[in-house]
């Protein structure tokens, strides 16, 4: 086992008869796919929790801000009744819920506590495919409860529309970003504790200038300028344009604007993730 | 031969971590269809070189080739042949030992008409065909062994890493994993098997590894490591600690080696050098002589 010889043996083992040595790609769909295979069982053994919590929240809401709030203020200008504002208000905060929140806490103990991703990363999957099946995971989830709210409104009496049809896409597109953002804090903070102050001082934060309960009209300049680079603000808008009438070319922004959010967050979520899961 | 002649061959491997280098220019081969135990204690760099192996860790310098591709270029076509039995066990303890199975199933890349048959051909290799939906917190700790070996398996890997694998458990729990790793060597799989129970890697392994400080100081045969550094014969000599560090330095004086071996000194390679006859206890040398002679008596 002398160095030379060894060095030799790479050009004299002859590649035939080596079981075929298969390339793999960046992205796999099989990577992808065992992820979210992982996912859904799992899932099917806690579903109803998670389905009673997201449908109860937004009722109590709408019953709370509607039908209090709402009886002291009548309508938030074309038209549209304080309980219709906020039903679809609340569309975009179930989003943020369902996604943020589930991929901060669920990456943090998968990685810290259950070593779940070292059991994954064992396997033919790598980072990249690892945080981009969970993201895809946590958005589609999102896209089903953030329409939990919209149903509630409806019952309530909000008008169906068809462009309500487009809130899961929505929902999907605003749930990938926010899912990758819960990921990437996950992957920076260094206690699962350091949770509190992403919540309170990043999360909480956002709905005073997204016009989820109170039109951003209200805010002084400076939240109004604030509402436009807050991606939660540009879904708020997108949901209500669904349900009341689409706005043509900022409806396209809005789009954009989420669009952007996702892949930048998806990028940062998969670097802070590569540093963590490999030495 | 089909396969090329080493499932895994490391040349010069370091990793380092700050300023605490765990492996330091680490040679290791494991010829295939061998079964090679990486012995070491605590801290020699055993669970690095097993993540290295993975690419969860990725070396800083030397040549890495895991059934023929090299790393970390190459990594996941490696990772897609290889099993991987962790050290910490990392089961979805919610689900059940079928849904666990069919969950690595996926991620390992069973086509789906061998799917069933692959997580049947497990539940039978893990013995556990009465408990397949039984929930993983439900099952006792040699189960969940036995599931973490066997769902490393899913896939038929001609390779298996082996991260400590009968740790922490009862001597009964440790006989039947030894025997499930020995049927998968009689079966012609490569194993390379990470462990500080000396009697595992004797009775397992083909060849063995020494690791300390990040490096391989003895390679070969448990027998062959055994005559060559402690003898067929060694002297257990007993006796309170003062006595005891007075046989040490006569042993010393007379250029005979020495180990502690808690309440006794054992000198090694006895039968060769007699004469300088202590009363003890006569033994066979044993692996675990190599072991603490070479990666030292205190532990770092």
């Amino acid at each position: 086992m002398t160095g030379a010889a060894a060095t030799g043996e790479q050009q004299l083992t002859p590649p035939v008869g080596r079981p075929e040595k298969r390339r793999l790609h960046r992205f796999e769909s099989s990577a992808l796919g065992g992820v979210l295979v992982r996912e859904m069982i799992n899932f099917s053994s806690y579903w109803r929790s998670t389905t009673f919590s997201s449908t109860i929240e937004p009722t109590i809401y709408l019953l709370a801000f509607g039908f209090g709030l709402g009886s002291l203020v009548s309508s938030v200008g074309n038209g549209i009744s304080y309980e219709e504002f906020v039903g679809t208000g609340m569309v975009a905060m179930a989003v943020l819920f369902s996604s943020a929140m589930p991929s901060m806490f669920g990456t943090f103990v998968k990685y810290q506590f259950q070593h779940t991703y070292d059991a994954i990363l064992a396997a033919p999957v790598d980072t990249e495919e690892l945080v981009s099946a969970e993201a895809l995971w946590m958005a589609m989830r999102a896209s089903v409860y953030g329409c939990a709210p919209l149903l509630v409104a409806i019952a309530f009496g909000l008008d169906p529309a068809w462009g309500m049809l487009a809130v899961p896409a929505i929902n999907f597109i605003a749930g990938f970003g926010w899912s990758c953002f819960g990921i990437s804090i996950a992957a920076f903070v260094k206690s699962i504790d350091n949770f509190s102050y992403i919540t309170s001082a990043v999360i909480t934060p956002l709905f005073l200038v997204a016009g989820t309960f109170w039109p951003i009209d209200q805010l002084p300049e400076w939240g109004q300028a604030l509402a436009q680079i807050n991606p939660l603000y540009h879904c708020v808008e997108l949901v209500r344009h669904a349900a009341f009438g689409w706005e043509g070319w900022s409806d396209v922004w809005n789009v954009a604007y989420l669009i952007g959010f996702g892949a930048l967050m998806w990028r940062i979520a998969i670097i802070g993730m590569t540093r963590k899961l490999v030495d | 031969m089909s396969d090329s002649p080493h499932a895994i061959r490391l040349r010069g491997v370091v990793k380092r971590y700050g300023e605490i280098t765990a492996v330091n220019g680490l040679d290791l081969d494991v010829p295939t269809g061998t079964c090679v135990g990486l012995l070491g204690p605590n801290g020699a760099g055993k669970s690095t070189t097993m993540r290295i192996l993975t690419a969860q860790a990725i070396a800083d310098e030397g040549e890495i080739e895991v059934l023929g591709y090299d790393l970390p270029g190459e990594s996941k076509q490696a990772r897609a042949e290889c099993g991987v039995v962790p050290q910490l066990d990392n089961l979805d303890t919610t689900l059940t030992v079928e849904q666990n199975l069919i969950v690595f199933s996926h991620l390992y890349r069973v086509p789906r008409a061998e799917r069933q048959a692959a997580i049947d051909r497990v539940i039978d290799i893990a013995n556990l065909n009465d408990r397949r939906h039984t929930v993983v917190d439900e099952l006792s700790g040699g189960m969940r062994r036995r599931l973490l070996i066997g769902r490393g398996l899913i896939h038929q890997p001609r390779l298996i890493l082996l991260d400590e694998p009968t740790v922490g458990l009862d001597p009964q729990v440790r006989q039947e994993l030894w025997a499930l790793i020995d049927r998968l060597r009689s079966e012609g799989v490569s194993i390379l098997m990470s462990t500080h129970y000396i009697e595992e890697a004797e009775r397992l392994a083909d060849t063995v590894t020494i690791m300390s400080h990040g490096q391989a100081v003895a390679k070969g045969k448990p027998s062959d490591l055994v005559a060559e550094h402690a003898g067929a014969e060694v002297l257990e000599v007993y006796g309170p600690p003062a006595r005891l560090a007075e046989i040490e330095a006569q042993a010393v004086a007379t250029g005979q080696r020495t180990r502690r071996t808690g309440t006794s000194v054992t000198i090694l390679d006895s039968a060769s050098s007699n004469g300088h006859g202590q009363d003890g206890v006569r033994r066979a040398g044993n692996l675990e002589d190599v072991f603490v002679l070479l990666t030292g008596e205190e532990i770092s």
